[in-house]
């Protein structure tokens, strides 16, 4: 037994536009100096990708659906653990003088 | 069932926890928990996905054991080739790097719709649909993106453009389109897997065809927004496989990649239509008389030796700094002349660098702390009531031309007022004109002087003349 777990259009519609609304303004209210990191880091959050490709990957009944699976979990990981290791490392260097003083 | 029920809750889990991780992003006190808030959203949600195994042992598939390897393996090879590479890429080549892992997020969200087309799954047709523009965007942003890495790493140099190049690309566009809508009310018949072939190939040949006339300059402002199409891409894939935490993630990154791109546009004073079909750099050469005057020049020395006894400073640095590795010697400079009393700044522009926010990387990489470096609307009051503006590696957007020439093409771009301090002093190679292709007007004034010199040497001079006052 599964649960139901489908969801009409219209709820798609809503998450949607509440999801767009919410990047809208995260993004209106950040320094122009966090911009290259904040793309690297918005970049890292569409890796959550890996996921659907996982799915696919797992659910494969085929041998191509597992090819294109295969490949899209590489891609996906890549974007996710790339953007990671990136954002990551140019935020660590951001520093105040009171900070680089210690 | 209990399953479904956790791995529903890990993805809400990663949603907020991205979204909270972006939150944190936003202010340089925060930023560095923000990535970590986020990367363990994406971790939280990646070791749910495997419960769905808990799921598919009861419906019995034969590949299910070869499928877990696989995923395994192919999580390993991905994370652990990105890691790698992610972790040795210099920071100047940071642009170029984050374009390709964001192809690789469209390349993802492209597969994961392939796997559905090409399986040509029993769907609503609303979810056909939804899959295909999924798959249109995301493979136009696998292949653009890749050509933009490749121009920002230099591998091609010219932009590629022929007459009727807009038409063509039109075509190849439509063609896509309706061979896409083909897939939506034709599934599973005969002609579904050449359709979906060439719909593919249609897809990413537009992706490369889009972005080869656009000049290297411009790329940033190209990849910001296919950072944006790969997250529509996402979310659009997230509906098609019924995911929440997917459609979140993607339209949140979808809509601030958008207005990112926006932002990145405006401050380069170009709308984005113009940016991506007015093959900008061509109309380069114009009319008119050149700028009246003629530059003076000046040596590192004596510039240094004025900036020493100058009570203020103020810094605009552009990429030619970059390229010269320089920043570390700069800000070794800097620090002798705050050590004599003198108030150094640095004037960052929206464009400094490669993309909005890169030039602070760099400085910040160089050790150069956040609270001396300002934005432009931030200072530009202050340059008149400074005593020297050193421009380093920077030309278009600190050029006059912008505020009064009409027939510049830069008319009308925010710049930084370097002009307007008592003394301006401009390192630069030699006397090369900025990307855009036009003289700049600030180079023939009267107070200011030009160091010609690669930036590392002409710092390491200055650098000395200080040191040789001995004060």
């Amino acid at each position: 037994m599964t649960i139901d777990t489908s969801m009409t259009w219209l709820i798609a519609l809503y998450i949607f536009m509440l999801a767009a609304f919410t990047g809208y303004e995260v993004i209106s209210r950040v320094p122009s100096i966090l911009h290259t990191p904040l793309m690297s880091g918005s970049n890292f959050i569409h890796g959550i990708v890996v996921v659907g490709a996982l799915h696919a990957l797992l659910s494969a009944t085929s041998l191509s659906a597992e090819i294109l699976g295969f490949l899209g979990v590489i891609l996906g990981a890549a974007n996710a653990a790339g953007g990671y290791v990136v954002t990551d490392r140019m935020l660590a260097m951001f520093k105040t003088s009171d900070e680089k003083g210690k | 069932m209990v399953a479904q029920h956790i791995m529903g809750l890990s993805g809400l889990a990663a949603a907020v926890l991205f979204i909270f991780g972006l939150k944190r992003m936003s202010s340089p006190t925060t930023a560095l928990s923000g990535i970590v808030v986020a990367g363990v959203g994406m971790l939280l949600a990646i070791a749910a996905s495997f419960l769905t195994v808990a799921e598919l042992l009861q419906s019995g598939n034969a590949r299910l054991e070869t499928n877990i390897a696989l995923a395994i393996a192919a999580l390993a090879l991905g994370s652990g080739w990105a890691w790698w590479r992610g972790s040795k890429v210099g920071m100047t080549e940071m642009p170029q790097m984050v374009a390709l892992y964001n192809g690789m997020g469209g390349g993802a969200a492209a597969a994961i719709a392939a796997v559905s087309i090409f399986g040509a799954q029993a769907d609503t047709s609303l979810i056909r649909a939804v899959t295909a523009i999924g798959a249109l965007i995301g493979s136009v942003s696998l292949t653009g993106s890749i050509i933009a890495w490749a121009k920002l790493d230099g591998k091609i140099d010219k932009p590629w453009r022929f007459a009727g190049q807009r038409v063509v690309n039109g075509l190849v566009f439509l063609t896509a389109l309706l061979l896409g809508l083909g897939l939506i009310v034709t599934p599973g018949t005969a002609a579904g897997l050449p359709l979906a072939i060439l719909f593919f190939a249609a897809a990413l040949g537009f992706g490369v065809m889009m972005t080869l006339p656009i000049g290297g300059a411009d790329m940033p402002v190209v990849i910001s927004l296919y950072n944006a199409f790969t997250g529509l891409a996402v979310g659009l894939e997230g509906y098609a496989l019924q995911n929440p935490a997917l459609m979140i993630a993607g339209m949140v990154v979808g809509s601030a990649g958008t207005s990112l791109t926006v932002l990145m546009a405006k401050a380069m004073n170009r709308s984005l239509a113009n940016v991506l079909f007015s093959n900008f750099g061509d109309a380069a050469v114009q009319g008119g008389a050149g700028p009246q005057g003629e530059m003076k020049s000046s040596s590192a020395g004596d510039a240094a030796i004025a900036m020493r006894y100058a009570s203020s400073v103020i810094i605009i640095p552009g990429y030619g700094l970059a390229v010269a590795q320089a920043q570390q010697k700069l800000y070794e400079f800097v620090k002798l002349l705050q050590a004599a009393g003198v108030d150094v700044k640095f004037a960052i522009h929206p464009v400094a660098g490669r993309m909005p926010g890169h030039m602070n990387v760099l400085l910040a990489e160089a050790g150069v702390p956040y609270d001396v470096i300002y934005d432009m609307d931030d200072i530009n009051s202050d340059f008149a009531n400074t005593d020297v503006a050193l421009v380093i590696g920077a030309n278009d957007v600190v050029n006059p031309a912008a505020r009064t020439d009409k027939s510049s093409p830069i008319y009308g771009m925010p710049i930084l007022n370097a002009d307007q301090a008592r003394q301006v002093y401009v390192v630069k190679r030699g006397q090369g004109k900025g990307y855009s292709g036009v003289e700049n007007l600030l180079f023939f004034g009267d107070n200011c002087a030009m160091v010609y010199g690669d930036a590392q040497a002409v710092l390491t001079q200055m650098v000395q003349s200080v040191k040789d006052l001995g004060a």
